[in-house]
């Protein structure tokens, strides 16, 4: 089996490292919003003792200047383009959708339900897919956000909304204060956490998603080697993808897929066959594939 | 060849192995062997990894003596330090050169720093011929990394670099604390300046290092460090 290895949607900007994008599966870009957008003030990151936070604030240039500047060359990179979108209401939604509906460059629209750091449309997120359903033919992904009661039935509703894949999951909100001050060392104060810390908040969200709908589902949460990979696929993802890893090692693609690789081959022939799901034994059907 | 062999423009990755590290005043001078790595051009920077930690951090080159690469190293957080822990043959990933360095072509440059700011001085001084330098630290212990550049002029707190500025400064090439940097933009008509800010990626993946360039927020790791200005 093959398990495709994407990036995660604002951690890679393929034109500034083409060779980069080049070794993914398929490229995920930054969130385009309807209208361009500067972004949220710095400091904008900080490291903490197991993973990062961060607030960037869906800083792009919106999408007619994606349209008209970015895409054209990110399909000249002979990468499968995702098109991660965001905005502020479910017309946002529907625009930006509407506005990628004829690009034949766009291999996939992931909407981009749970950013952490702006603020949230008023509607429900089966209400966002609804209306992005509407606006476009393309495979929709719905990128969800962990910090959530219950993924399951959240994936249950964008499921029921018309989405074709989960993206799974988002950074959750997280605050570190200046040792030195006592204030948030981002300006805007809280921020996305991601990194290592957030593995087995991903792994149970993918755990109870795959086991709630039959839709594929892209893995993302901390991963750092092959076993990480292996874990999301076997809790029942059919696609990885790599975030804060990529800031610190531009070079993971081709390693964590080489790792995930030798970890199926030790296992096995017969293991690969069963591998997506495997976490779940027999009380479950098998997740559809992503491709 | 090691490493994996990725390009970024001329930067590579590799796993470097450490050498015999110095220590000047509070700072370390981390010295690592060269690899197939490019030392670039005064002024860019290097990803090198903190051990333990989850990203990398951003250092200036200090010097480029042959086969190796040395960074000037102020032991001020949880990855400054796991850098300046290291020992001799323990071995890290680095990527670079990255950035913008300072432009050489300059008719009568003065380098000037503050700090930890004097980290790429050497390595810029050694590229233009060792020209004049001001140099500013916080205490006498700090004012001991001045032994890196010859003949320059020291001051140390409550003294200030820009107390020295001649009347006709000629091409300023600073680095060091914003409210230095921000000074010398003001009193000196032509000026290239290095800027700090918390980098994640180096290679403008992560969007988290911008700063203000006319009236937009620009990542400082691709239109920088340093950034130019003219009067």
């Amino acid at each position: 089996m093959t398990v495709p290895i994407l990036n995660a949607s604002g951690c890679l900007d393929a034109l500034v490292a083409p060779e980069v994008a080049r070794s993914l599966d398929a490229f995920v870009t930054k969130t385009v919003t309807p209208l361009p957008r500067e972004g949220n003030p710095p400091p904008r990151i900080a490291e903490t003792e197991h993973g990062m936070l961060n607030s960037i604030g869906l800083q792009n240039p919106g999408v007619d200047g994606f349209l008209e500047h970015h895409l054209p060359k990110l399909a000249s990179l002979e990468v499968p383009i995702w098109v991660s979108v965001g905005g502020f209401s479910a017309g946002d939604f529907a625009q930006v959708c509407s506005a990628l509906d004829s690009c034949d460059d766009v291999a996939t629209v992931e909407l981009n339900l749970s950013c952490p750091n702006v603020e949230e449309a008023p509607e429900t997120s089966a209400e966002l897919v609804a209306a992005a359903r509407g606006a476009t033919s393309k495979v929709l992904y719905a990128k969800l956000s962990p910090a959530t009661s219950d993924v399951a039935e959240s994936a249950r509703a964008v499921a029921d909304a018309g989405a074709d894949g989960l993206s799974l999951v988002n950074t959750i909100r997280g605050l570190q204060l200046d040792a030195d001050t006592l204030r948030p060392q981002i300006a805007n104060g809280p921020g996305g956490y991601s990194g290592p810390a957030l593995r087995p908040i991903a792994l149970a969200c993918v755990y109870a998603c795959a086991a709630a709908v039959d839709l594929p589902i892209v893995g993302m949460g901390g991963v750092t080697c092959g076993r990480d990979a292996l874990d999301l696929v076997s809790a029942g993802a059919s696609a990885v993808a790599l975030g804060t890893l990529l800031f610190s090692d531009p070079e993971a693609p081709a390693r964590v897929r080489a790792e995930l690789e030798a970890e199926v081959r030790r296992r096995g022939q017969g293991f690969a066959a069963g591998l997506r799901g495997a976490a779940h034994g027999s009380t479950m059907s098998r997740p559809a594939s992503a491709e | 060849m090691p490493g994996s062999g990725l390009v970024l423009g001329r930067a590579r990755r590799e796993r470097l192995q450490v050498g015999e590290s110095e220590t000047v005043g509070p700072y370390t001078l981390l010295r690592l062997e060269r690899g197939s790595l490019d030392p670039g051009i005064p002024g860019q920077f290097f990803m090198l990894e903190a051990p333990g930690r989850v990203l990398p951090r951003p250092m200036s080159l200090c010097q480029a003596p042959p086969g190796e690469l040395a960074f000037l190293i102020e032991p001020v957080g949880p990855g400054t330090r796991a850098l300046c822990a290291l020992e001799e043959r323990d071995a890290i990933h680095v990527l670079g050169p990255l950035g913008n360095g300072f432009d050489l072509d300059v008719e009568r440059p003065l380098l000037v720093a503050g700090g930890i700011g004097i980290a790429p001085m050497p390595y810029l001084s050694d590229a233009l011929g060792s020209p004049p330098a001001i140099l500013g630290f916080r205490s006498e212990r700090h004012a001991e990394a001045a032994v890196l550049l010859t003949d320059a002029e020291v001051v140390v707190e409550p003294r200030l670099v820009t107390e020295l500025l001649p009347e006709d400064p000629g091409d300023v090439l600073a680095c060091g604390p914003e409210p230095m940097l921000e000074a010398i933009r003001a009193l000196v008509p032509r000026t290239q300046l290095a800027w700090e800010a918390p980098m994640a990626c180096g290679y403008g993946a992560c969007y988290g290092c911008v700063v203000e360039v006319d009236g937009h927020y620009e990542r400082l790791c691709i239109a920088g460090p340093v950034l130019r200005e003219a009067a």
